[in-house]
Order: structure tokens, then sequence, then C-alpha cells
């Protein structure tokens, strides 16, 4: 047993040597930040936020390959500003949200691509499928803090979002696209944000 | 001034053909959206209002080749015998069935903007947002644009019992004027 205890306290000195070599955890200021997609319906683009998600970022534009980033969406609260659009959206066959509450996202890898662009790349999990998805983002220091915003396309049927009649791609579009805008404060966080 | 339209019997051609295509596009646009409305959310009704919408967009775009060619020509002249309540009313209901076949697209367009759905003609050309996306104001547009329509309605059912009277009753050449193919009496 206290070999266990032992080798687990060596994990952890480990672990803690090795984020002090990664890039710090950052706040991230929820109120100006974004996460929102936009599907074409009709060839209409239509955009939806999600009001609620989490995030944790690690990120240093000096060090993009040290950094580490973590987002986690809950799916349930798409807004569309229409109540029967949100309904639907929660729904079993689009994201099922009471089966499938969160989509994730995690980095695996991060790359710069000079000229405060740079790249992720990582498993994107939604409604209990995962796939890799790589997206490119730019960074840059506002005064509201420092400002990662990105974009990427998923098809939304590899994700089976949109299931039966929903199939029909001419009425929505396969291609969504998924934006993000994460204000950074100023400060590292101690704590990443508590997990819902 | 030379203007033998001014005293020509009927409508010309352009004039006819304009009339009745905006008023099927204004009929058809007006059903679909009763129907559509009460539809539950399907890829149909996604379908449904982008055809609405397109209906509308073409309404605006006839409703303004009507009113540069009426403000070219003048319509042809009511019978002698009109009294001047009626001329007035006539001219009164026209100007505003020009208003609302103008605005009633406008309002459609405005409040599909801030509801955060743009529209795109034919599914090809995206219109410019007017407004921004606004819940708030997105409320009131759609009332705007429903109690016009339903203005327009009570115009249409009052110009259209004045063209039956002129015809069933009066007797005279106001209704056929504005017909395709009718001739005129006598």
């Amino acid at each position: 047993m206290t070999i266990t205890r032992r080798a687990n306290q060596l994990l952890l000195i480990t672990a803690a040597l090795l984020m002090a070599g990664a890039a710090a955890a950052q706040t991230v200021i929820y109120e100006k930040s974004r996460v929102s997609c936009v599907s074409r319906q009709m060839n209409v683009p239509v955009e939806a936020v999600f009001r609620k998600f989490t995030a944790q970022i690690a990120f240093d534009p000096a060090r993009a390959e040290t950094s580490k980033a973590q987002i986690e969406i809950d799916v349930g609260s798409f807004d569309l500003d229409n109540a029967e659009a949100n309904d639907e959206a929660r729904s079993k066959p689009w994201f099922d949200a009471r089966g499938f509450p969160k989509a994730t996202f995690v980095s695996t890898s991060i790359k710069a691509l000079g000229g405060g662009r740079f790249e992720a790349r990582g498993p994107l999990t939604i409604k209990g499928k995962t796939l890799e998805v790589v997206t490119p983002f730019t960074y840059r220091n506002e005064a509201r803090g420092a400002v990662v915003e990105g974009a990427f396309s998923v098809k939304r049927l590899q994700y089976n979002i949109g299931e039966g009649v929903w199939k029909d791609t001419e009425a929505v579009a396969d291609e969504v696209q998924i934006r993000y805008r994460l204000v950074l404060g100023a400060g590292t966080a101690a704590t990443p944000p508590a997990k819902k | 001034m030379n203007t033998p339209a001014l005293h020509a019997p009927r409508y010309e051609a352009t004039a006819v053909t304009l009339h009745w295509l905006v008023f099927a596009l204004i009929a058809g646009g007006f059903a679909l959206a009763l129907y559509m409305t009460g539809l539950p959310l399907s890829p149909l009704k996604l379908k449904y209002y982008s055809w609405h919408k397109w209906i509308g967009v073409t309404v605006f775009l006839f409703a303004l080749a009507r009113l540069a060619w009426r403000l070219r020509h003048a319509a042809p002249p009511l019978p002698a015998a009109t009294p001047a309540w009626q001329r007035n009313a006539a001219s009164a209901s026209h100007v505003l069935l020009y208003v609302l076949i103008l605005v009633i697209p406008l309002s459609g367009w405005l409040y599909s903007s801030a509801a955060g759905v743009p529209t795109v003609y034919f599914g090809l050309l995206q219109l410019p947002d007017l407004v921004t996306r606004d819940k708030a104001l997105a409320e009131p547009l759609k009332t705007v644009h429903v109690t016009m329509n339903y203005s327009l309605l009570v115009l249409v059912v009052v110009h259209a019992a004045a063209a039956f009277k002129h015809h069933f009753i009066d007797r005279d050449d106001v209704l056929i004027r504005m017909l395709p193919f009718a001739k005129p009496r006598k």
C-alpha cells in the first residue's frame, strides 16, 4: 500500500514538474467568450450559440507545442433565439441532449503557423461519436484580454446529428461551421474551472 | 403632351400582366404563410419559409416595376358619371395597395434579419441584413408584418368588391379593362 502511495506521490510530483514546463492554465472570461455553430438551412446561414461551456486553456504563443486546450460544451444550451428550434435541437434526432449532454474537444497537438496563427488538432466528441478535427485559430492580445479565435467545419451526419427526416441536406446542409472566441484573463488560473 | 395612354379604354398589356402576376404571387405567398406557420418544425417547413421569402422578394421587385410603369402611364379614365367620393376612394385605395405591396415584403425582410435568419433569394443571393439580430425587435416586426398582411387582405376584398360592383351593378368596363382577355362591352 505504501509503495503505491509513494508511487502516486512520485507521479504527482512528476506531473507538477511537467506542468511547470508546459504553458500555465489561464482563466477564461466566460461573459466575453462565445461558442457557436453556423448551419445552412436552404442555403441560409443560421447561427446558434452554446450558452454553457467550460474550457481549460493553457496556451503560450511562444511555446505552442506545449500548450493545451480542452473544451466541454453543454449541447442542451444550444440557442437559436427560437424555443421550437431549441427544443428540436435537444431532441433525439439532433443532439440527444439527455443521452449525450456534453460535446468535448481535447487538443492532442498545437502548432504555430506564424503571424499569430496556430493550429490545434484533437478528438471532437459529439453525441458519443469521436472524430479527429483540425482547427486553425488566431491568438492576439487585446484590452479585454488575450483572444483565442477560430472556426472549423464538421459534417453533422458523421456525428448522426439530424437523423430521420433531417438527413435531408437540402433543408439543412451537412457541413456545419463551429466558431469559438475565448477571452483569457491576464492572470493564470490557480485551479481550472470546476466541471459541471 | 401626346400621351395616347391617357385616353386608352383599357389598361395596357404590361399593366394587366403585372397586376395579375402580383396578385397570384401575393395570394400564393399569403396561403403558404397561413399553412406553414402552423406546421411543426421539419425540413419541409424550412423549405416553405424559404419559398415564402422568395415570393416576397419577387412581389417587391414586380411591385417596383408596377410603380415605375404607373408613374409613367396614367390609368384609363373612370366613367364620366363616377361621383367624386368614389374617385377619391379609388385613388386612395390604389395608393394604399401600392404602399402595402412594397412595404409588406420589406417588413418580412426586416423581421427575418431581426430573427437571425437571413433571406437568400432562390438560395443563391443573400440579401444584406438591414437590422442586426435582435429578438426584442423580431417580435414587434412579426406583428407589423402579420397586421399589414391582414390589412392588405381587407383592402383587396374592398378592391375586388368595387370591381364587381362596377361590373354587375353599374355594368361598365372598369373591371373588364383590367381583365387579360375580356373585350369591352357595347
